[in-house]
């Protein structure tokens, strides 16, 4: 189970800048950067106030083109100066968002599966796009913008001390004010997009579910029904997205009103100043230019200091992947287990998934090299988990599973599942071609063995049918294989790692007659010579197996050969002539 | 909770392989009158509102240009003449202007806004509605993925559309002009010589709109690849980890990860060169104000005041430029965007109510299909001359290989799809006569793929009949043998169900839906492989429930299992849409045909 690791908001902010250090000479250009910028915003200002002062006002042509050319020259710099800026900081946040991701997926690789069975893959996603997003972001311009604003605001009142205190003071008293109206608008504004997003996601599911159970829905003329439930949902985005808009309707049209009434306040209050002849018409213009600079980066604190909370709890829930602890791990000890001959034994094995339902209530069993042993037993039983638990999936709750006599806690996973050999019910294809799915995990097989191998598991037709043979690309985006082509590759994957120990669960039954006919002779040359743990859906299995376990409640109730079984067990024997009644 | 790995159960029987893929056009027109004309409709219910947003948008425009002009009139009269009264009065004037452009702009902004988001909402609706409508073929041959998109991201386009396309076409151009006539009237030839700009900002502005559109285009399309190959990752984990293959999965996903970084990176360097551009260009115009504003000064022949005034307009006619100039490339790609949505909304559906249609009376269950020809692509038939008469209460069981068409047969009689020739008549009526849902109402299915939606199990059970208690839902549950499960979970029936049914087994998934059915009480009961993924314990058990409830419906079951339909009172075994054997499991026995060849491959040792 995944231990959830709290972790304080402060800690996970400054977490989230460690990732920076890897950039840590691009960061700090970066800033350095921001500081010469600030520099020439204040400048600029100054130079059209001197414009108007000397060039225009006392009229000296000269000093007017020398001084054009300067502020343009000015332009030029701070604008490749802004270029330089703006790349580092990408390179620099996207360096961190990339490295998150890929430590995310690494992790998650290493995670058991009792981890999966309870994260939600659409979470997991979540985490490793958007909160993965929100981290680059405070990394990245969030804390720049932060940065450069409080520096440009502080340089910006001290440049109008310098020309007017009193102006500087009445036109400054407006900034508070505005920084307040932007701060509570991102405050509300953002968990308020943030809710429109999860709702929108939420009418796609359900719009989803729609299209996918179509025929679902048309069968049980559950159409209206389903509308009606659309249009709730519907409803509460429109609720949300009216909700939006009149937070903006608040907030937008005062921010620039506040802004302008400076411009009142300096033509009122500095105009008096010029007809008493305190400041020139150049400072007043100046005046005005500055608060107009301010006022973008005044809004931008408000919309960031809302991101920096969010980038935190971004931070909390993707550090609470990072630090979860794999329930199966090698132990500090663990040996390579070495090739296996194939005897398994499980040993007073008791298994609880998350410490809830016992699933295996202090199960014996041994199977010797080259066995097959057919699991059979009602849904719950344990079938699934007996497979799970061989190569390490989940580990025993107590009791001991041994591989030729070695506990299998005291080997290397690695070393371990390398050498065995699994089929699973529902065959997952991966977006690549067949070869590659055939050749899964073992890269350095040849085209020979694959082919081999698909003849083994009567796929090697099937495949050169294709118009494109082993080439053809599968999975998403790829051909679409039937159940029975895909489990067939699932097979040809398993002969061609040639394990020593087998996991198959032989469930073909959505299949016709000729092709379960073809993977019942797939399996068999699979199963031959290895030891074998088959979950057996078919008579003609069970008939197969050397020994038949009867799981009951997660027990054995019964075990023997088929005929043993027959003879014996009241449960086997009425399971055979159900099927067989003819 | 069992070994069960995300991936769809594959979909066998019926029409497959007729997906077609409908590749997303992305460029359409950057103006078509049709489609804007059809969105309109949309917008018709808020005429009112929209009359008074535009209204409210003149109000702004012009406060916007009266306050440079305002400032123009200080500086030149009271400020030049010392005349403090004066200043007070334009100091007034400057803030009842801005009170009132603080009032039509919120009342714009709410106006539009709100308009737009309302038709969102009505023509996402509208959408479902229509989908709802739409028959499974239509399903059968659209990628879901891009329906959803259609509903939900062109939906999103359109209002691109309508907010930024045409509100900044009409409200950009209006302050445009503006400040054009204001500039010109101020000072023409100043304002002639600044215009020299504008041509150097459309042009630079649509080169970068052309090159972002690629460049953020690749963008998502590299970000798409990070989110699908992390979504595939995660939903095969058990495979990665049951090969030990985690090192080369990790080496394919740092590939898409930097890729998507670096195109990241190169868009957003793309707007780091434009935004500096700009500046540039806007300094550019600021240097030739002042430079001839300056020279005319000196000349006597403007006031400083028009000049300074010059400097606030010069500085607002540069958004609206860029934002015309770009509008372009938005508009194609709303445009196409409110194409596909009103293709989807005009695509018809084939299966109809007839006008006189009536309501189905209570299903006896006697099913006819008289020569029957059927096909899901003009021209291609999947049945041929179907001759099948199902008495009242009665189980026919369909057996045959995969594709042969029984499945196409089941879709017939709940009217999912027309026959191309002959008639399916249920209790002597034509199915086509009767309104759709009144039939199906008293109809079941349980497929093969068993589809559960999110919600509870109980709400899964009750899905055919919402209002059921929770007695009948548990006594259905235990006709289907999955009481005993689900009363073992922590929440009993009030489990959540995970996404794609997650937390289930395909079993346990399919005795839901055939509790499902159960509950639904139907007068004809369509089983497609409904137990096909069910262990053989349990199937045992389910059988036995089954004989139960099948009595006195007439119920249609498709298996590949024959252990299961010895009992059916008529077996057809179905070959390349024809049935080719038809009789009771003895009968077909003796018959030494097709059947029989099954029926050995199935029970006969395998050597």
């Amino acid at each position: 189970m995944a231990q959830k690791v709290k972790t304080l908001p402060r800690s996970s902010l400054r977490r989230s800048f460690g990732f920076l250090t890897k950039y840590r000479d691009i960061a700090v250009g970066v800033y350095l950067l921001a500081l010469i910028i600030n520099g020439l915003t204040i400048i600029i200002p100054q130079a059209i106030r001197w414009i108007i002062d000397f060039g225009i006002v006392q009229q000296d042509i000269d000093v007017l083109v020398m001084a054009v050319i300067g502020l343009l020259v000015l332009t030029v710099i701070k604008g490749f100066i802004d270029f330089v800026l703006g790349r580092w900081t990408e390179v620099a946040s996207q360096g961190v968002a990339y490295d998150i991701r890929n430590a995310i997926y690494e992790k998650l690789t290493s995670l058991s599966f009792a981890y999966h069975d309870k994260a939600q893959t659409g979470q997991l996603l979540a985490r490793s796009i958007s909160d993965v997003e929100r981290i680059r972001f405070l990394t990245g311009r969030a804390v720049l913008r932060l940065f450069q604003s409080s520096i440009l605001i502080i340089f910006t009142f001290f440049a109008l001390l310098w020309m007017n205190a009193s102006l500087a003071l009445l036109s400054m008293l407006l900034i508070p004010l505005l920084a307040y109206v932007a701060f509570r608008f991102g405050r509300i504004f953002r968990p308020l997009s943030l809710d429109i997003q999860e709702q929108l996601a939420e009418m796609t599911t359900v719009l989803e579910q729609n299209l996918r159970g179509s025929k679902i829905v048309k069968a049980f003329a559950q159409e209206d029904a389903e509308i009606d439930r659309f249009n709730e949902q519907n409803q509460k985005w429109f609720k949300l997205a009216e909700r939006q808009v009149i937070v903006q309707t608040q907030h937008i049209p005062l921010i620039d009103f506040i802004a302008s009434l400076s411009t009142v306040v300096i033509i009122w209050y500095g105009g008096r100043l010029v007809i008493e002849q305190s400041i020139t018409i150049g400072e007043l213009v100046a005046f005005t230019t500055y608060l107009g600079q301010l006022i973008t980066p005044v809004r931008r604190l408000g919309v960031i200091i809302p991101a920096v909370a969010m980038a935190s709890a971004a931070g909390e829930r993707i550090y609470s992947i990072l630090d979860a602890k794999s329930e199966v791990e090698d132990t500090p000890h663990a040996h390579e287990l070495p090739a296996i001959e194939g005897l398994v034994q499980f040993e007073d094995v008791s298994f609880s998934y998350f410490n809830q339902q016992t699933v295996l209530d202090k199960l014996n069993f041994e199977a010797k090299p080259g066995e097959v042993v057919a699991l059979l037993g009602a849904t719950g039983s344990g079938k699934s988990t007996i497979i799970n638990l061989i190569p390490r999936f989940y580990d025993v709750t107590s009791g001991k599973i041994t591989i030729d006599g070695n506990d299998i806690r005291d080997v290397t996973i690695n070393s371990l599942r390398d050498q065995i050999g699994i089929v699973l019910q529902e065959t997952v294809l991966f977006a690549a071609t067949i070869r590659e799915n055939i050749a899964f995990g073992l890269q350095d097989a040849t085209e020979e063995d694959v082919i081999n191998a698909a003849k083994a598991a009567q796929a090697h037709e099937f495949i050169l049918e294709m118009a494109e043979g082993y080439e053809t690309k599968v999975g998403e985006r790829g051909m679409t294989l039937s159940g029975g082509q895909k489990q067939r590759i699932a097979i040809a994957r398993a002969l061609l790692k040639n394990p020593r120990i087998l996991l198959l669960d032989d469930a073909t039954s959505s299949v016709d007659t000729e092709t379960e006919r073809l993977i019942q002779i797939a399996l068999e040359r699979l199963m031959d010579g290895r030891t074998s743990f088959i979950i057996a859906q078919r008579l003609s299995t069970v008939r197969m197996a050397d020994k038949v376990l009867v799981l009951e409640n997660g027990r054995v109730a019964a075990t023997g050969t088929h005929e043993e079984l027959i003879r014996e067990s009241g449960l086997y024997a009425e399971i055979y002539h159900r099927n067989l009644r003819d | 909770m069992g070994f069960s790995i995300g991936s769809a159960g594959v979909r066998t029987g019926g029409p497959r392989g007729n997906l077609e893929s409908y590749a997303d056009k992305v460029d359409g027109k950057s103006f078509n009158l049709k489609v804007l004309r059809y969105l309109l409709v949309f917008v018709k219910p808020y005429t009112l509102h929209m009359i008074g947003a535009f209204f409210a948008m003149l109000v702004t425009t012009g406060l916007t240009l009266l306050s440079p002009f305002l400032v123009k009139v200080a500086i030149d009269g009271p400020i030049v003449a010392g005349d403090i009264d004066g200043l007070n009065q334009i100091s007034i004037i400057m803030l009842v202007a801005f009170v009132s452009l603080y009032l039509s702009s919120m009342a714009q902004r709410y106006l539009l806004s709100w308009v737009g988001q309302k038709v969102l909402a009505d023509l996402r609706t509208r959408l479902f509605e229509h989908l709802q409508k739409l028959p499974l073929s239509y399903h059968d041959t659209h990628i879901i993925g891009v329906t959803i998109s259609r509903v939900i991201s062109d939906v999103g386009v359109i209002n691109q559309l309508l907010s930024q396309g045409l509100i900044t076409l009409i409200g950009d151009s209006i302050l445009l002009t503006g400040i054009i006539i204001v500039m010109l009237s101020l000072n023409a030839q100043l304002a002639l010589v600044t215009f020299a700009i504008i041509p150097v900002i459309v042009i630079a502005s649509m080169i970068f709109a052309k090159h972002a559109k690629t460049a953020f285009r690749n963008t998502r399309a590299k970000n798409a690849h990070l989110i699908g190959d992390l979504a595939e990752n995660l939903t095969g984990i058990r495979v990665i980890q049951a090969f030990a293959n985690e090192d080369t999965t990790s080496e394919r996903f740092d590939t898409v990860n930097a890729a998507n970084r670096d195109a990241n990176i190169e868009a957003i360097s793309l707007s780091f060169i434009f935004l500096p551009t700009v500046e540039f260009l806007s300094m550019v115009a600021t240097g030739i104000v002042l430079l001839f504003g300056g020279i005319s000064v000196a000349n006597g022949a403007i006031s400083l005041g028009t000049v300074i005034a010059f400097l606030a307009y010069v500085n607002r006619f540069f958004l609206p430029v860029q934002e015309l100039s770009q509008l372009y490339a938005t508009m194609q790609t709303a445009m196409a965007g409110g194409e596909r949505v009103i293709n989807l909304l005009n695509t018809e559906p084939t299966v109809n109510d007839k006008p006189d249609a009536i309501d189905m009376p209570h299903i006896k269950g006697h099913i006819e299909f008289n020569e029957v020809y059927f096909g899901y692509k003009e021209g291609i038939h999947v049945l041929h001359n179907i001759n099948l008469d199902i008495p009242a209460g009665q189980m026919v069981a369909l057996v045959g290989p995969t594709g042969a068409g029984k499945t196409s047969i089941a879709n017939l009689i709940a009217r999912f799809y027309d026959v191309t020739d002959g008639t399916v008549c249920v209790d002597g009526i034509d199915v086509r006569d009767v309104k759709q849902m009144s039939m199906r109402e008293q109809m079941g299915l349980v497929s093969q793929d068993p589809f559960i939606f999110s919600g509870t199990i109980a709400d899964n059970i009750r899905f055919g009949k919402p209002d059921s208690p929770m007695d009948e839902v548990i006594r259905a549950a235990e006709l289907a043998n999955v009481h005993a499960f689900v009363d073992k979970l922590p929440d009993g029936y009030e489990t959540e169900i995970l996404e794609d049914g997650a937390n289930l087994s395909v079993g346990q998934r399919q005795l839901i839906s055939i509790a499902r059915a159960i509950l639904a009480d139907p007068r004809i009961l369509i089983m497609d492989e409904a137990t096909s993924s069910v262990d053989m314990v349990t199937e045992a058990l389910i059988q036995d429930a089954l004989k139960k409830l099948l009595a006195n419906r007439t119920s249609i079951v498709i298996a590949h299992r024959l252990s299961t339909i010895v009992n059916a009172d008529q077996i057809c075994v179905i070959q390349a849409g024809q049935i080719i054997e038809q009789g009771t499991h003895a009968e077909l026995i003796d018959k030494r045909g097709l059947y029989h060849e099954l029926h050995e491959r199935q029970f006969v040792e395998l050597n």
